[in-house]
């Protein structure tokens, strides 16, 4: 391993371990029985296979976004409409679930093709508006996810209510479209296998293959990709419209293997969790399951928590993950020690070059 | 038909499209001095829902006035902070601004349950709101007189300061020196050092005045626009204002109007959705701000485009 | 003439990436004089000036102004201390007025506000003082390049400059506009100011410098008065070689032309013709230099070529096919390699690994991809090869580009480009700013291509490189094709740097299409 993913390693940990202590200090602050929260937190999930469940069903979608925000990112574009793609995909799956009888397996599928075509698309309009007029992907992505948060609400209201629900939610979606448990005693779905495979899946396509490769080029230094004759815009868009397609199909595994009927009244948030999983996943497929995991740990020892005495919310996630974020992306954070290691480095390599100049 | 233009023909609506544009007015005005030095303050939706959250909880304690005080005393410290990351220690200035705007989500429903033990809604603390303000002999005006007043008058304080805001930043920017320096530094940076200007130390200073602003547009949606914090409050208009900012070219009058055509869209919604004789779906309603501002962000910049070629080719001939 | 008002003394300057841009350079202004600096690009002239400044920071040496060691750590301690820098590139704000741009950083106040008119006045005053004529309220966007110079001019007289810095304030004038300057010049000199003028252009620099001191890479080569000295003892000093280092070079065997340029315009951003009516042919089997000063139109004439840039007038022909349509991706597939002048920006990734910059020409490859999926084993491969053959000093390919040498990362933009040995090899700059092992290595492989029936256009600027490496020579001065030699060797230095600098011209040199 060379000394700058050493140094990659050091930093991410370094950032975990400060936004924990961080955590640490608040706990401590507002708690009554700071000793039970700080249990609560980071051994709660373990006291229970329903608890520990919980982490698994939450890492499943959490893989997703994380997955399809790397993918979205890896051209260099800071496209944030996972969170759209991943509710409006829910919203087409659910269209086909209620509006179009299949059989078993067939029906999932189907609805899941479509949720990630619908995906695709959604992601790929700011990259285009971006390339044709030069409008900020960052502004007209955010745009977006509330356009088709409202569209996609309109749908469910209008179309797919079930007056005898009680609450505003669509009918009961039919077996058909179910994924099945797997564990028993919890809600952990096949849809986890799926989101392995994603995972695999996404991985080979961008640090396998051609394409992908031409991705993360664009990404590294778009000059140069077009110097070399990469057709710049086209691979752009490939990696948004791959990236859209996951998060759409995420949608759609999110449905259909822990609801029973659709009821998100508001967006899920879960395209949001997928910078977070994306940024400490450094962008690579492969460690997005970890940091999916770490960050449904975190959640579901932080809900725990709240449940119990001592009165911390559980909302501290958050600042825990935005800390996390914020240090990550601090190019200058510990850069005194990586700048002498470069220096290090450089020197030594001079001295083995004959020190010429 | 009929019934939509009667709601719209309303000293109320024309008062309530005042009031709705008030915070997106206050984060365009943020938007724009942040951009005019070069740095993208994508934060101003968060900086706006903690500063929400802070005139609740400060004002329950002391006099409002105070209360607004130090919540914009944080918010421009949230901007300072946001420089902090970005400037000296290199963060990816988006990445950060998001991060900014989840801790907020999250840290305003954490500290409002500290406060409060309350999650999603601050009822039960006993805030103040700031006053409402009467303009006097308005109405006296014949004619004109009482729509005039039933528009312009009566709206909270911080609805009018965020006209003055708008002028005041038109002469900060246009007529002063630090206006001067601050738009130097965000147009050519080279040429601001080679003349000995700190660009760092400027778009500190921007980055600290673009958190003051938000901190009024978040101040106003819990202690004007409601009485109360509630989850989330902010709903995007921070990033409506930053959209606004950039259809309006990044200059303080052009943000303004803008800022006041998505509060037309934003009252639309609200008294369409009291039109019966038509039944539009509320969601559909609801959508159109955010189309709005996709739709004119995206004509905005092809008709810069088309602008600048037309320049270009005009250069072009000039050469011939 | 007064006594010294400014002495640089043993300066050095190292760059972090280790390029050594000054070493031990001494250098002294007397009050009220016109003082020529002189040197190729790269000789160290900009980052003299960059010290002098306050924009780089030197390990070593002094600066003493009027008698008193100063350390000037920043832009405005030089602006402090009575200095004064027009640069190259206009440090102005474009959507600003001339007189907000004279005044930007010590504006005039009324109470809180700037005090507008007062701006306008004072510059006007300091234009009327130093007969400019110009129009304050304007905008430095509709101004033409003269303008905006003489608004860098004003600027520095505004802070109270005693001392200018004007850094090659020609190259982007007209005839017109630059008598005019001399004009400017001459009145600040009788005014007891001390100009620094940096420039390549001889007859300017006779006429109306005082002295000159002349850098060659990075050292001084001394200093001079102006009327001394001939126009190509400077030459000489400017352009001699140093170090002679053969390379072992059998004489050309020319074979059918490979690339063909014909009546070639090309204009910049500015819309300035940069080139202007050129044809010339490349053919296989031989390396045909394109010398000259840097700015002639050399990169402009390579970005054609390869495709970067698709608007020119002229036709271009490489293998016989007419390339105006071509993408980069078609001009590269007709066995075309660039290396490219700006190493950082256009020859790497330098966020990715060496193995990923080694082989994006490549990686379409049957052999290299088989649908879609990369053959790592024949990639990590091949990768070990050019690291190998190369002799890319590295951990491993897996080693991140940026934390290379110049020289070595010069070498991965070799490698990946010349690896397959392609027909046309079109070469910018190759072996600038890296050490001399990398460079003798990267121009003993040119060579070794040659052999092996390459056609090969290298542009550049270093002379040594030029004589070592071409077997015939076009010389490009203002756009346009000042000599062209069929054969280098009948070519001495002394002569090649008088056509690089404009003192001789060949005439009816346009055609030069072997047909």
């Amino acid at each position: 391993m060379n000394k700058n993913a050493k140094f990659e390693i050091l930093r991410t940990s370094m950032a975990i371990f400060i936004a924990i202590g961080i955590s640490l200090v608040l706990i401590i602050l507002v708690s009554d029985a700071p000793l039970v929260a700080l249990r609560d937190l980071f051994f709660g999930p373990l006291t229970s296979l329903r608890r520990f469940g919980n982490v698994i069903e939450l890492t499943i979608p959490l893989i997703i976004t994380g997955l399809a925000v790397s993918l979205i990112f890896s051209s260099g574009q800071i496209n944030l409409s996972t969170e759209g793609a991943f509710f409006f995909g829910g919203i087409v799956a659910m269209m086909v679930a209620l509006a179009i009888p299949m059989p078993s397996y067939i029906h999932f599928f189907a609805a899941m093709i479509l949720a990630g075509i619908t995906g695709a698309i959604v992601v790929t309009i700011p990259a285009y508006l971006k390339e044709k007029t030069g409008s900020s992907e960052i502004v007209s992505s955010l745009m977006l996810n509330y356009i088709l948060f409202f569209l996609g609400s309109y749908i469910l209201y209008y179309y797919f209510k079930d007056p005898e629900a009680g609450i505003n939610a669509s009918y009961l979606f039919p077996d058909t479209f179910r994924l099945s448990v797997l564990v028993p005693g919890t809600k952990i779905h096949t849809g986890l296998f799926l989101s392995l495979i994603s995972v695999f899946l996404g991985y080979i396509f961008l640090f396998k293959t051609s394409t992908g490769y031409k991705i993360r080029m664009v990404g590294a230094n778009k000059m140069f990709s077009k110097y070399t004759g990469m057709k710049v815009f086209k691979i752009t868009l490939l990696s948004q419209i791959v990236g859209g397609f996951i998060a759409g199909v995420g949608g759609a595994i999110q449905l259909a293997g822990m609801y029973k009927r659709f009821n998100w009244v508001a967006l899920p948030g879960y395209g949001w969790d997928g910078i977070i999983v994306s940024t400490l996943a450094k962008g690579n497929p492969l460690y997005v399951p970890f940091a999916a995991f770490f960050i449904a740990y975190i959640r579901t020892g932080a809900a725990i928590m709240s449940r119990g005495e001592s009165g911390v919310p559980p909302e501290l996630k958050a600042i825990t993950q935005g800390v996390i974020i914020i240090l990550i992306v601090a190019q200058q954070f510990l850069a005194k020690y990586k700048n002498k290691m470069i220096y290090k480095e450089s020197k030594l390599e001079i001295e083995k070059a004959g020190g010429d100049q | 038909m009929m019934e939509i233009l009667n709601h719209i023909l309303t000293p109320e609506f024309g008062y309530s499209v005042i009031r709705v544009s008030t915070p997106i007015v206050f984060g365009t005005m943020g938007a724009m001095i942040s951009s005019r030095a070069g740095v993208f303050n994508i934060a101003i939706e968060g900086i706006m829902l903690l500063s929400a959250l802070l005139g609740v909880l400060f004002s329950a304690v002391m006099p409002v006035w105070i209360a607004l005080f130090l919540t914009l005393v944080v918010a421009g410290f949230v901007g300072f902070l946001l420089g902090f990351l970005s400037i000296k220690l290199k963060s990816d200035i988006f990445l950060t601004g998001i991060a900014f705007n989840m801790i907020a989500v999250g840290g305003t429903i954490f500290l409002l349950y500290l406060a409060s033990g309350q999650k999603g809604v601050s009822t039960s603390i006993n805030s103040k709101v700031l006053p409402r303000v009467e303009i006097p002999l308005l109405d006296k005006i014949p004619w004109i007189g009482e729509p005039l007043a039933g528009i312009l008058s009566n709206h909270n304080i911080l609805t009018y300061l965020s006209i003055v805001a708008v002028i005041v930043l038109y002469y900060l920017v246009y007529k002063t020196a630090l206006g001067l320096r601050i738009r130097s530094v965000g147009e050519n940076p080279d040429a601001a050092e080679s003349v000995g200007i700190n660009v760092r130390k400027t778009q500190y200073i921007a980055l600290i005045i673009s958190g003051v602003l938000c901190g009024f547009g978040g101040a106003f949606m819990s202690m004007g626009y409601l009485s109360w914090f509630s989850n989330n409050m902010v709903a995007g208009r921070g990033f409506i204002a930053m959209a606004a900012n950039g259809m309006g070219g990044a200059t303080p009058v052009g943000g303004f109007l803008v800022a006041l055509f998505f509060g037309f869209a934003d009252a639309m919604t609200n008294s369409l959705q009291l039109v019966t004789s038509i039944k539009i779906p509320v969601q559909l309603i609801q959508m159109l701000p955010y189309l709005a501002t996709v739709i004119g962000l995206v004509l905005y910049n092809i008709n810069k485009r088309r602008k600048a070629m037309r320049i270009k080719l005009m250069l072009e001939d000039k050469n011939k | 003439m007064g006594k010294d008002i400014l002495k640089m003394e043993d300066i050095y300057l190292i760059y972090p990436n280790g390029i050594v841009a000054n070493q031990n350079v001494n250098f002294s202004l007397k009050k009220g004089e016109i003082h020529a600096l002189l040197g190729e690009n790269g000789a160290g002239k900009s980052s003299l000036m960059k010290v002098l400044f306050g924009l780089e920071q030197p390990q070593e040496g002094k600066i003493i102004l009027k008698g008193e060691e100063v350390k000037i750590t920043s832009p405005s301690v030089a602006i402090e201390h009575s200095l004064g820098m027009v640069h190259q590139h206009f440090k102005l704000v474009p959507s600003f007025t001339v007189a907000e741009n004279i005044v930007l950083g010590v504006e005039p106040k009324k109470r809180i506000f700037m005090d507008m008119d007062k701006a306008k006045e004072l510059s006007l005053n300091i234009a009327k003082e130093n007969d400019f004529h110009i129009d304050v309220e304007e905008r430095i966007e509709n101004l033409p390049v003269g303008i905006k110079q003489k608004v860098e001019k004003l600027k520095a007289l505004y802070r109270g400059a005693e001392i200018f810095i004007l850094d090659e304030p020609t190259a982007v004038l007209t005839p017109q506009e630059t008598e005019e300057l001399f004009n400017q010049l001459t009145l600040l000199k009788e005014k007891r100011h001390t100009i620094l003028f940096i420039s390549h252009k001889l007859d300017e620099i006779k006429a109306i410098c005082d002295r000159c001191t002349i850098l060659r890479h990075g050292k001084t080569m001394g200093t001079y008065e102006t009327k001394d000295i001939t126009k190509e003892e400077i030459s000489r000093l400017m352009v001699g070689r140093d170090v002679v280092l053969e390379i072992d070079k059998t004489k050309a065997e020319p074979k059918e032309l490979v690339l063909n340029v014909k009546n070639l315009r090309v204009k910049n951003y500015l819309s300035k013709e940069v080139v202007k009516n050129i044809s010339f042919g490349l053919r296989a089997g031989e390396i045909l230099g394109i010398a000259g000063v840097e700015g002639n139109g050399q990169s402009e004439i390579v970005e054609v070529i390869t495709g970067l840039n698709k608007t020119y007038g002229g036709d271009i022909f490489i293998k016989n096919k007419d390339i105006k349509k071509f993408s980069i991706k078609n001009i590269r597939d007709l066995d075309l390699a660039h290396i490219p002048e700006d190493r950082m920006t256009y020859g790497v990734a330098s966020d990715m690994d060496i193995n990923s910059n080694l082989i994006p020409n490549i990686v379409d490859d049957e052999k290299y991809s088989k649908r879609g999926i990369i053959n790592k084993g024949a990639i990590q491969e091949i990768t070990e090869h050019m690291i190998e053959d190369f002799l890319v000093k590295c951990n491993s390919g897996a080693q991140k580009v940026q934390m290379l040498s110049g020289g070595n990362i010069q070498k991965v933009v070799v490698a990946r480009e010349i690896y397959n040995k392609p027909k046309i090899i079109i070469a910018n700059q190759p072996t600038r700013g890296i050490d001399v092992g990398a460079a003798q290595f990267i121009r003993e492989k040119l060579v070794e291509l040659r052999d092996g029936g390459s056609g090969i256009l290298l542009v550049s600027a270093d002379l040594n490189e030029v004589f070592e490496l071409c077997d015939s020579i076009i010389v490009m001065h203002r756009g346009e094709i000042a000599a062209y030699f069929d054969d280098i060797s009948k070519l001495t230095e002394n002569e090649l740097g008088k056509y690089m600098l404009g003192i001789e011209k060949q005439k009816d040199v346009g055609g030069v299409a072997y047909e």
